[in-house]
């Protein structure tokens, strides 16, 4: 089992691109500890911004020092990054085009029993409804790696969302065609179409596995971005495989689900199940509990895909 | 209570609240402790309340803004009668309503905190609704200084000004440590007080662990007619615990059974003192 939480690599892979590029910067809000970041503010206390409690204030610096040729990573819970900093992501980010990257730490439901002001699911919706703010969901440590990078390299707004804990690897390794904006089949399938992204890719592999099992081919594609979202990928899925279950760590509405149902309905209407945390503030409890209360686990998806193969 | 039972009471909710993080494997231990003697003042001496009845009209209200220190509250309202006390054993377990922050799914609670510097604009409009309704009852607000960064405690302190909020009571846990470090360090405050004065409020600063002074100044308001008043409450972060004060880890460490065993023995001397005294007296 993988150690290494999403949030470090983030924070060793810009200690390791800030040396040459002293334009990255990162800012925090009282976070630095919960997004790992430390290590960056003790060795770049140049390239490193302290705000305080105060997320609104965070992002419209961050516009501010990018408007001024800074390349700002914003780390700080997804719940209030999200939420609490809306506006200025719409005005300040995105609608002024400023390059700051947002990266929403501890997203989903990895705050466990801290309750709903603490869980994330509804930041998918929200950031979607922006024009001009790409949304990443990285599936693994070598993903987030990958996407690091690119983020360094990509100017413009992009809204990342990760979690707490150390997730079980999809990729063996970081050798792999990454792209933001692009999806990535992690198994081929032809009776099926599992779209996942962020942690629950690993959840949608081990549904593939047990459908395996039983005979069941299943497509498991990794859309780790959500917006721009790759339609291409869900137009084949749809027309190669006639069913598509998604799986997130949201909100069904107006997350992943939301998001491809979009497109399967206008391009090529197939059964479709999404599966994400209900209308409700979601119950108490470790996030695998959590995900085992609302069935976000390989056997329920199995389950589901049957019913939608059946139907 | 007598001052010396409330000193033994705040004792025991420190035991009880170390207990249950313990168990639970997490929780908020340092800002916990810091403000147990403040929310012991108010649920034993200086509230209107009645735990049997808990939306009681005419109640005080409060609300603990620094929604993250839930477990001092948790433990105050099971012994004040508000939910059984066996239901401290559910604290942040799957399926809880004891969650890891305040949850008004529970009596006591009156509002879902837990995102900082939402408390005191909900206090305001209590407060306001009592003026408009000619009602009797104050409202507790109680806050983090790290919280104060947040921008809408200025909105709501305007507006608390504004309105002429006499029965409307701000404090400030102000034990200079949030999660990063010291606040002056963070995000730099001072003159903290004199920020208030000159936002409208009537502004006490007192030693926010010292009971005698928690219930003067609680017993003086409204002190100043027509505004509200704020309460500097000048605490130490782990309180009550030798090796968690003032170390910023402790904001949110959970003890070992080592550190437990060792904090409950400060704590049982504490109490064991008090009570000598008391027979002394
Ligand atoms: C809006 C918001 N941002 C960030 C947090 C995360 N957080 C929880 S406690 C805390 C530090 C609070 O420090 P302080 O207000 O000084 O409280 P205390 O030291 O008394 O615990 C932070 C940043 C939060 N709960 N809400």
């Amino acid at each position: 089992m993988n150690k290494i939480p999403n949030r470090q690599v983030i924070c060793d892979t810009l200690l390791e691109l800030a040396k040459d590029d002293r334009d990255i910067m990162v800012l925090a809000s009282d976070s630095r500890g919960s997004a790992a970041m430390a290590p960056f503010a003790n060795t770049f206390p140049e390239q490193f911004v302290e705000v305080g409690i105060a997320e609104q204030n965070l992002v419209g610096m961050a516009a501010g020092l990018a408007h001024s040729g800074k390349k700002p990573f914003v780390t700080s819970p997804a719940c209030f990054l999200s939420m609490r900093s809306i506006e200025q992501i719409k005005v300040d980010v995105a609608y002024s085009r400023t390059n700051v990257k947002l990266i929403g730490i501890s997203g989903g439901v990895s705050y466990g029993a801290l309750g709903m002001s603490h869980h994330s699911v509804q930041d998918i919706a929200v950031a979607r409804a922006i024009p001009g703010l790409a949304i990443v969901l990285p599936a693994d440590r070598h993903e987030t790696k990958k996407l690091t990078e690119a983020l360094v390299k990509y100017d413009g707004g992009v809204y990342v969302r990760i979690g707490r804990n150390p997730v079980e690897d999809v990729y063996e390794s970081d050798d792999y065609p990454f792209e933001i904006g692009k999806a990535v089949i992690v198994q081929e399938g032809s009776d099926i179409t599992i779209i996942a992204a962020g942690e629950t890719v690993r959840v949608a592999l081990d549904a593939a596995q047990a459908l395996a099992e039983s005979g069941v081919s299943a497509r498991v594609i990794n859309m780790h971005t959500i917006k721009p979202l790759d339609e291409e990928a869900i137009i084949a899925a749809a027309r190669e495989t006639g069913r598509i279950i998604t799986v997130e760590e949201h909100s069904i509405y107006g997350g992943l689900g939301a998001a491809v149902a979009e497109v399967v309905v206008q391009h090529h209407p197939v059964p479709m199940k999404v599966l994400g945390i209900p209308d409700e503030p979601a119950i108490a409890g470790k996030s695998a509990e959590v995900f085992r209360h609302y069935g976000l686990t390989g056997d329920n998806i199995k389950q589901v895909a049957f019913e939608l193969i059946n139907k | 209570m007598e001052i010396q039972e409330l000193k033994v009471k705040a004792s025991q909710i420190r035991m009880d609240l170390l207990t249950i993080i313990h168990r639970a494997k997490t929780g908020h231990t340092g800002g916990s402790l810091s403000n147990t003697d403040i929310l012991t003042a108010l649920y034993y001496e200086i509230m209107n309340i009645d735990p049997a009845n808990s939306k009681w009209e005419d109640r005080d209200r409060f609300i603990a803004s620094k929604g993250h220190s839930v477990e001092s509250l948790w433990c105050v309202l099971a012994d004040r009668g508000f939910f059984p006390r066996e239901e401290l054993e559910t604290y942040s377990q799957f399926g809880t309503r004891l969650i890891g922050h305040p949850n008004n799914k529970v009596p006591g609670i009156e509002m879902n905190t837990g995102a900082l510097g939402h408390g005191l604009p909900i206090s305001v409009g209590m407060a306001l609704a009592a003026k408009r309704d000619g009602r009797s009852y104050r409202v507790f607000c109680l806050m983090g200084d790290g919280e104060q960064a947040e921008g809408s405690n200025w909105e709501a302190a305007m507006a608390g000004a504004h309105y002429k909020l006499d029965n409307l009571v701000g404090i400030i846990d102000r034990n200079r440590l949030q999660i990063s470090g010291s606040t002056e360090e963070v995000m730099g405050l001072e003159p903290l007080d004199e920020k208030w004065a000159a936002f409208g409020w009537n502004v006490v600063s007192i030693n926010g662990n010292d009971m005698e002074e928690l219930l003067q100044a609680f017993r003086a308001v409204p002190e100043v007619p027509g505004k509200p008043t704020l309460i500097m409450a000048n605490t130490t972060k782990g309180k009550g615990v030798s090796f968690a004060e003032n170390v910023p880890a402790w904001h949110h460490h959970v003890p070992n059974d080592e550190e437990l065993a060792l904090a409950l023995s400060e704590l049982s001397a504490s109490i064991e003192e008090l009570t000598q005294k008391g027979q002394v007296q």
